[in-house]
């Protein structure tokens, strides 16, 4: 990849977006120094990372809860019920006792996230929030990015390859196919010349009629 | 041993390294009949045969994506095969199937206190263990140093499987390191009662074979492994019937 320079304010949310293949997970490992690269990635001093994987490698039978995975970060039992709860759980239905492998897409993206919240970050950093979730948990993830976002002044990095979250979310773009194809705020990066040249004409036209 | 192995098990069940012990065991073999040869210990022959192969087993995991499963399983029946070859014949049944008499008193306090350091190292790196099972990455996100840690794990399943082969051969000391920890999945729906009940298991597979082998004059290590398998049955059944 080349040419995929960016920066991230505070409070901002920005989407990376782009084909499969184009390098947006790549980007992302590099940004959390999981990956050896060449360039620079320059973070401010107090600055925490919080980082949601895309899927857990569990199987499904593997005896680990809920409640032992984010002990693994936090033993403050308290502390792990506050972010449970932040994430959308409910007080009395707390998922503790739940094994890991038992739970649906949407509610395993929720726990993951509580446990990057356990860290108290300041940057939140998503592989992809939505994969593998239903359209009812995929708004559930996004309206639930939005609220944390107000709530605790959170930066937020996230890949997608859904353009309706992308304007409807984030304040800044960077579209991604190799290089950088576009950036700037979503209403202004994102054209049907830049879409063709992530996706190809046909979904470029797909979406402009989607737009009418 | 039979609390360790469990332990480790417990560990190697979930990393989906099940046969790595197994195929480990008889690495053994050939530390073993060298250490005959020369009239020393065959446990501390065992030792270092174990040592290079875990040292080999930590160089292929870490310098290649795929783990080259094929390659280790021809490495280790070779020196099962060359291990036969050289081990006297006198001793050769020995060292397959093990024989708890042979194993003197300062065996045992070896065998009990490098238990104990196994256990400790255990305890200290769990949680790195448990993490980089779920997410190698949210692992390392977190700062842990896996290649580190995942040495220190296989070289403590070296040394279990060390401290077994006098008691067990280097053919069935695999087992006392699965069997506990698969019957124990069978009815763990935790991690913790997951950890509690395959030590238990190694315990008791351990201590029941060696009194049915005392009372009806059998080898014990067939035994052990026996009774490790009527556990997994028993839990098996019990899991099948508790979902219905």
């Amino acid at each position: 990849m080349e040419d995929v320079s960016f920066k991230l304010s505070d409070d901002e949310t920005l989407a990376i977006i782009g084909p499969n293949g184009a390098g947006k997970t790549v980007l992302v490992k590099c940004l959390l120094g999981l990956m050896v690269y060449r360039g620079e990635v320059v973070w401010d001093k107090d600055v925490k990372v919080g980082y949601v994987p895309q899927k857990l490698s569990v199987e499904k039978n593997l005896p680990l809860t809920v409640g032992e995975f984010l002990t693994l970060k936090e033993k403050d039992q308290p502390k792990i019920k506050e972010s449970l709860l932040k994430v959308g759980f409910i007080e009395h239905k707390l998922p503790l006792k739940a094994r890991l492998g038992v739970l649906s897409g949407g509610e395993l993206q929720r726990v993951l996230i509580a446990y990057a919240l356990l860290g108290n970050p300041n940057v939140l950093i998503f592989d992809e929030p939505t994969s593998g979730v239903d359209v009812t948990g995929e708004e559930t993830i996004y309206g639930l990015l939005h609220k944390l976002r107000t709530e605790k002044h959170l930066a937020i990095i996230f890949i997608s390859h859904e353009l309706h979250v992308v304007s409807q979310y984030a304040d800044t773009v960077l579209c991604l196919n190799k290089e950088k194809v576009c950036y700037g705020t979503p209403h202004h990066a994102i054209n049907e010349e830049v879409l063709a040249k992530l996706y190809g004409e046909k979904v470029a036209l797909y979406e402009h009629h989607h737009d009418h | 041993m039979g609390a360790v192995s469990g332990l480790l098990g417990s560990l190697m069940v979930v990393k989906r390294m099940s046969l790595v012990g197994d195929a480990l065991s008889h690495v053994a073999l050939p530390g073993m009949a060298v250490a005959l040869m020369l009239k020393t210990n065959p446990m501390y022959g065992a030792f270092l045969a174990l040592f290079l192969a875990i040292l080999g087993i930590w160089y292929l995991e870490k310098s290649s994506e795929t783990y080259p499963e094929a390659l280790v399983g021809l490495f280790f029946t070779a020196s099962l095969a060359v291990g036969i070859l050289i081990t006297p014949e006198m001793e050769l049944f020995e060292a397959l199937f093990g024989s708890i008499e042979k194993i003197s008193v300062l065996d045992g306090v070896v065998i009990i206190l490098l238990s104990l350091v196994i256990v400790t190292v255990i305890r200290f790196i769990w949680r790195q263990l448990i993490l980089d099972i779920v997410s190698p990455d949210l692992a390392r996100v977190g700062g842990v140093k896996m290649t580190k840690i995942n040495l220190l794990f296989l070289l403590m399943v070296g040394m279990t499987v060390a401290l077994g082969v006098k008691f067990l051969g280097t053919l069935l000391t695999g087992a006392l390191v699965i069997i506990p920890a698969i019957a124990a999945r069978n009815i763990s729906s935790n991690l913790s009662a997951y950890r509690l009940w395959s030590m238990g298991f190694g315990v008791l597979s351990a201590v029941i074979g060696i009194l049915l082998g005392l009372w009806w004059s059998l080898p014990v290590g067939p035994l052990v492994v026996l009774v490790g398998v009527a556990l997994f049955g028993t839990t098996f059944i019990y899991k099948l019937t508790a979902h219905k």
